[in-house]
């Protein structure tokens, strides 16, 4: 019999065994919305792929990006809750396993979309059955199924002692098959100390080898593309470019499933704010980093001015993907704004004229009323230039001016509100990162040597399947914490452990207080 | 060993399209309907389009004109792209240099599409169809055998389909020469858009043996090879106008 705190039986357990309406309604949005996207689907087997947007050149389109997307959230969980534990960080105790989660059922998503971009899905058999080692895709395939199953086990090995303790406490009304369930996934976990030993153990070597087989499977991804010779794809830096985006869209999906769990279980003294602050630096850190390889990545096609590659910039800059590129860019600045902005700004700043949510709306409202008249005036991209100075030049630096002026203004409002901010940031993330997938994929695939330049735009079909799939998505994560516990019991219980032991150590220095986040350190001028 | 080449000599090419036409006819490619060819999902093994593809400043406008035709089927590169990515070998170079297309083994995921730099692989978004005296009169020949679907035979929709030099030809070429119990020379055979070229612009043959017309009219100054800088080394030459 394992024994249980009483708060975490409270908080953790308890939720196992209630069915809340609104837990009911969520389900059946989702399912409808699943459902959907498969009658989509049948139709399109049932047709051809013909009901689709894709045509010649643009042989890949929507799917192919849904796939990057969702592998790339995959690289939440694992590698984050990897490197944490590799690293000893005694905070990621309460998120690991919603990060884990996210890992599995992104995987099992974007593998999906795979097969529904295949013309022959029949003939999915094919590819273990003749396959070519020499092809990407056989690389993909064999590192997207490692990732897969070590990602499961990876899941599956902590989850174990909790399956024990939810089998040794489950209420007396639980559902018989509830209760088989935890007996059958706890494995006669006993908790003796031969059992701990070996789990640390499987754990701390599953964590090790997982770093280089997610850093694989990005990498892998993006040498699907970089692998030909079409303009565009063919750069050495899709490789990290790729991971690196994928670890950031991994942090933004890991912050808005933590924030939704923690809202809906209530679990805010479990998922604080040290959580929230600790992987908010990473996040800034990573979104640095994205920029900088954006930046690199761009600057190379500039100025190398190669005539099949140009066109795809060009495209990009002032062209017909101008407007996914640019909302793109400025999602991911406002998401590095809305996480670095309460580091910066005073604690007294509520108090002056200029940080005021309202003046924020007002200059945001004013930039959008600029932009929409800018749109109107046809600009030629040489003017872009700045020798030129006119009154279309001095009303795009007002639009900037007014953007950065509704960034001071709602810095305050987002200090006094870390948690939204933080999920805001994330939002914003995935978004820009969807976006950043579909800029590097079809400017290339409307942009080729020898076949007419072409325009994109979803199909139906596309946009239900698209949205089914992030249902799907949403549906397995919220009916996997439905019966199993969001937060891991066990390690959150050797935390405490832990903590207890240090607190009787008497250290010379404080350590820093929860209230760090709202209290940044001044400079001394 | 064979090599098989064509040669397209741009200065006697009319741009007729005749040999688009024979092509369709000789390898059963389906017709679509212009909505969907105006979406870019005509399939066209042999192509004739204007060149540049992409007008840009150095082409000019109506009425001075700089651009050119191009006609194009395809490359059989001798270090295909295709033929690399391709994760189940639904595409193959044989000993012969032809760049191969096995309909019943693609399973349709258009990496090929992707990685060709000429545009020369078509995918079957819809099962082809034909107008009824059409569908009577298809071409009847097929590589076939088990697991193996190739040349002119009706492709199944989601599969990819490309310029295979006519290889039925070259099958009943040989079969022929086994025949008449004799050795198979390599002037035999010539895909469908040769023989019908109008202007006579389009030579074939074998680019091993040193006597052929092609081997000799790849020597010429004139003689160049699309994209050349993306390292495929096409199969097929063309002589520069003028």
């Amino acid at each position: 019999m394992l024994a249980i705190d009483a708060r975490d039986k409270e908080k953790i357990v308890a939720p196992l065994f209630r069915t809340p309406r609104a837990f009911v309604l969520l389900v059946l949005i989702l399912s409808a919305l699943v459902a959907i996207g498969v009658a989509a689907y049948v139709r399109q087997v049932t047709l051809g792929l013909g009901v689709t947007a894709m045509d010649r050149p643009v042989y890949w389109s929507t799917y192919m990006v849904n796939f990057v997307f969702f592998i790339g959230i995959s690289h939440a969980g694992t590698l984050i809750s990897a490197i944490l534990r590799v690293t000893g960080a005694e905070w990621r105790r309460p998120i690991t396993r919603v990060a884990e989660a996210i890992t599995v059922f992104a995987l099992m998503v974007g593998t999906l979309q795979i097969v529904i971009d295949m013309g022959r899905p029949d003939r999915l058999p094919f590819t273990l059955l003749y396959g070519r080692l020499q092809s990407p895709i056989l690389w993909d395939i064999v590192s997207v199924t490692v990732y897969f199953l070590s990602s499961i086990t990876y899941l599956y090995l902590p989850l174990m002692p909790d399956a024990a303790i939810l089998r040794d406490n489950c209420p007396s009304d639980a559902p018989a098959w509830q209760r088989k369930l935890y007996i059958v996934l706890a494995l006669g976990w006993r908790g003796n100390h031969e059992q701990w030993v070996r789990l640390e153990k499987a754990i701390a070597v599953l964590a090790v080898l997982i770093i280089p087989v997610a850093v694989s499977v990005h990498s892998i991804i993006s040498w699907i593309l970089a692998t030909t010779v079409q303009p565009g794809w063919h750069s050495t830096i899709f490789g990290p470019y790729f991971v690196v985006g994928a670890i950031f869209s991994g942090i933004g999906a890991l912050f808005l499933a933590m924030t939704g769990v923690r809202k809906a279980l209530g679990l805010e003294s479990y998922i604080g704010l040290r959580q929230y602050r600790n992987l908010g630096l990473l996040f800034i850190a990573m979104n640095a980093i994205w920029f900088y390889f954006t930046y690199a990545e761009h600057l190379g096609i500039a100025t190398g001015q190669q005539v099949e590659e140009f066109p795809v910039l060009a495209s990009k800059l002032w062209g017909s993907f101008a407007p996914t590129f640019w909302v793109m860019a400025l999602a991911m600045v406002a998401a590095f704004w809305v996480l670095v902005a309460p580091l910066l700004v005073p604690a007294g700043a509520a108090k002056v004229a200029l940080f005021r949510p309202r003046l924020a709306l007002a200059s945001a409202s004013t930039a959008l009323i600029l932009f929409g008249i800018l749109q109107r005036i046809p600009m030629a991209p040489t003017l872009a230039a700045l020798d030129t100075p006119n009154a279309t030049t001095a009303a795009w630096v007002g639009v900037i001016v007014m953007l950065m002026l509704a960034g001071l203004g709602v810095a305050p409002w987002l200090k006094a509100r870390p948690v939204t901010a933080t999920a805001i940031a994330g939002g914003l993330v995935l978004a820009g990162m969807w976006l950043e997938r579909w800029n590097i994929i079809l400017p290339t695939m409307t942009h080729p040597r020898l076949i007419p330049y072409a325009v994109y735009t979803p199909s139906l079909t596309e946009i239900l399947i698209t949205v089914g799939s992030l249902a799907l998505f949403t549906l397995l994560f919220v009916v996997f914490f439905k019966f199993f516990p969001s937060v891991s019991i066990w390690e959150v219980a050797e935390g405490r452990v832990i903590e207890e032991a240090r607190s009787k150590i008497v250290v010379p220095a404080p350590e820093p207080s929860e209230a760090g986040w709202l209290r940044p350190r001044r400079f001394k001028l | 060993m064979t090599r098989w080449a064509m040669v397209i000599d741009l200065e006697k090419c009319v741009a007729c399209q005749g040999c688009s036409i024979a092509c369709r006819f000789e390898n059963n490619t389906p017709a679509v309907s212009p909505e969907q060819a105006a979406r870019g999902r005509a399939i066209r093994w042999n192509d004739v389009f204007p060149f540049p593809v992409n007008p840009t400043e150095d082409t000019g406008e109506y009425p001075n004109v700089k651009a050119r035709y191009m006609t194009r089927p395809c490359m059989h590169c001798e270090n295909p792209p295709c033929t690399k990515v391709c994760p189940v070998l639904a595409t193959y170079k044989d000993e012969e240099g032809l760049v191969r297309q096995n309909y019943s083994r693609c399973i349709g995921c258009r990496f090929c599409t992707v990685a060709c730099p000429y545009g020369v692989r078509y995918f079957n978004w819809y099962a082809p169809q034909w107008e009824d005296p059409l569908a009577l009169r298809l071409n009847p020949d097929r590589l076939e055998s088990r697991g193996v679907l190739e040349g002119p035979a009706v492709r199944p929709k989601g599969v990819v389909e490309k310029c295979t030099f006519c290889i039925h030809r070259l099958a009943k070429a040989r079969a022929r020469a086994e025949a008449e119990g004799r050795a198979f020379r390599g002037d035999e055979y010539v895909p469908a858009c040769v023989q019908t070229c109008t202007g006579k612009a389009r030579y074939f043959g074998d680019l091993d043996d040193p006597n052929s017309t092609v081997t000799q009219l790849e020597k010429s100054p004139r003689a160049f090879r699309l994209l050349e800088e993306v390292g495929t080394h096409p199969k097929v030459i063309y002589l520069r106008e003028g």
